[in-house]
């Protein structure tokens, strides 16, 4: 899933100062799983400004709330345009993607992004999110024992560690396992280390001329089983 | 043939003496200068270090030019973390052309270890896949598969970590630096000579000259912060207690007496085949230590 971090309070205030009616948006699915904009998070977002409204007294907002299945997907944002009949600002808790979703479906009003969009990951814990993927268009996860070196090592180097790796943690975070020792250890219990002495040639950045579109290969049957 | 004077003497298996110099961050180049003069003809060659410790600093091809311009046998050290392909692969062809054909092949430090934590880190390439590129320009292609006008020639030099805490992945990467095409390897800083003698087990079943990296302490402070804070170091227990036994001031004479009486084993028991000084920041010292290793080497 997408993980991503909501905005400071006094960010999110200075973006909306100019429009006096705001709709604030959540998105039900990553950002509710990572707790960044999901419906209870835009609940408390809205106490939260409506509060420091009242406490600067320079109040001049007035807030909606309103919390749509996914705001990447044009299916889920057709009862938008009825909440947004007397409103000067969508204040999107959707991710960087749901933020221009929202912006490509409705031409004419503003739309803000409420959370800084952080990487793709998964959930370690409760209340922990670990980054895993970085998207490159060509998954290596075969070679590497199941564990990503593009994104978990800081330097997303292909043939091995580099020579930082400390009490098998990285040089550039103390705290961070060395993505390249994890990997040959996985590696050596799988017995598959014959695929770490192998020659990685560099990445093919070819791989990812922004922005990239994906067009589905599978046959989508359409009109015929209506009913 | 050889391809470079440093070339030639790794060829002669005579026993081979490098140090490194470390540019300023300032365009006021005399001191590096002074420390070029004071060691071109003591050494087979000087490493100029790239941006060390992923600080910004004068460049490594600089550096190099001024060791030709006062006769001195350079050694580019080339990171991967500044440049993409396209950019390494073009300081290549402008150190080929200006006669600098040594060449070590780095990763390159972390971004987060330096003093511009908020750079682009690049790692287009790693020091594998450098190596072959560079082979593949020797070859009269470069990287996209366009042919060159005049193809390089290089010698190639990679780095090896003996001491690393959990060895194994450090000599897969080793054996892969081999095959790639590394003629020498400049070992991280050694404090423990058994692991350089454990490494050498298993090096010497491959043609590969290897130099030991010694670096050169100046207090025991020194050698805690470096274990601390400095990719890729680990300093024994031991020595940190022999550096803190001396009185405040004798750091530095206590380095250099650590440093000449590791060199003068290496080369007693034939270890491996050359030493590589790094003095970091003392650099004017480094002509005491070969004078005491009884060293006196002539470039060529
Ligand atoms: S190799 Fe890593 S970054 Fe690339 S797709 Fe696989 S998990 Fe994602
Ligand atoms: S220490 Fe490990 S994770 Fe960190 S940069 Fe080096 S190889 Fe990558």
């Amino acid at each position: 899933m997408i993980v991503a971090e909501q905005k400071s309070l006094e960010e999110i205030r200075r973006m909306i100062a100019p429009y006096p009616r705001v709709l604030i948006l959540g998105c039900g699915t990553c950002m509710t799983v990572c707790n960044a904009g999901g419906e209870s998070e835009v609940s408390f977002l809205h106490n939260s400004l409506r509060l420091a409204e009242v406490r600067s007294g320079d109040g001049i907002h007035t807030f909606t709330e309103h919390t749509v299945k996914r705001q990447c997907d044009p299916e889920f944002l057709e009862t938008l345009s009825e909440k947004t009949i007397d409103v000067d600002v969508i204040l999107s808790l959707g991710c960087g993607i749901g933020v221009q979703a929202i912006a490509e479906y409705l031409g004419d009003i503003p739309v803000l992004p409420g959370v800084n969009t952080s990487f793709m990951g998964m959930t370690k814990e409760s209340g922990v999110w670990d980054e895993r993927c970085a998207a490159c268009g060509e998954c290596r996860l075969e070679d590497t024992g199941g564990i990503c070196p593009i994104t978990r090592c800081t330097k997303g180097i292909l043939n091995g560690p580099c020579a930082g790796s400390k009490n098998g943690k990285c040089e550039a975070n103390k705290d961070v396992d060395c993505a390249w020792i994890l990997i040959y250890k996985r590696l050596e219990r799988l017995q598959q280390l014959d695929k770490m002495r192998r020659y990685y040639s560099p990445r093919n950045f070819r791989a990812i001329p922004r922005p990239r579109r994906i067009l589905s290969k599978v046959e989508i049957a359409t009109g015929e089983s209506d009913g | 043939m050889a391809n470079s004077l440093f070339e030639e003497k790794l060829n002669s298996g005579e026993f081979i003496v490098t140090t490194e110099v470390g540019p300023p961050k300032s365009v006021d180049v005399s001191e590096v200068v002074h420390h070029i003069k004071l060691l071109k003809d003591k050494v087979d060659a000087i490493n100029i270090t790239d941006h060390q410790s992923s600080v910004m600093r004068f460049p490594s091809i600089g550096g190099c030019l001024l060791v030709k311009e006062l006769g001195g046998e350079p050694i580019l050290q080339m990171t991967c973390r500044d440049r993409n392909r396209l950019a390494l692969q073009a300081e290549l062809l402008l150190a080929y052309s200006r006669d600098i054909k040594n060449v070590l092949c780095l990763t390159g430090d972390s971004v987060d270890v330096g003093d511009h934590k908020e750079a682009k880190p690049v790692f287009d390439l790693d020091s594998v896949q450098l190596i072959k590129m560079i082979r593949t320009l020797e070859s009269g292609t470069d990287m996209g598969g366009n042919e060159l006008g005049a193809a390089p020639k290089f010698c190639i030099g990679a780095t090896v970590h003996p001491e690393a805490d959990f060895i194994e992945p450090q000599l897969i990467k080793f054996d892969k630096k081999v095959n790639a095409g590394a003629q020498f390897l400049q070992t991280q800083g050694i404090f423990e000579l058994a692991s350089l003698r454990r490494f050498m087990q298993y090096a010497s079943q491959f043609n590969i000259k290897i130099l030991a990296g010694l670096i050169v302490l100046s207090s025991a402070g020194m050698a805690r912060y470096m274990n601390n804070n400095v990719p890729g170091i680990i300093i024994s227990q031991a020595i940190i207690d022999e550096m803190a036994s001396v009185e405040k001031g004798k750091g530095l004479q206590k380095g250099i007496e650590i440093a000449t009486r590791m060199i003068k084993t290496i080369k007693e028991e034939n270890l491996c085949h050359g030493v590589h000084i790094m003095a970091v920041g003392n650099e004017s010292i480094v002509p005491d230590i070969l004078e005491a290793a009884e060293l006196v080497s002539t470039p060529g």
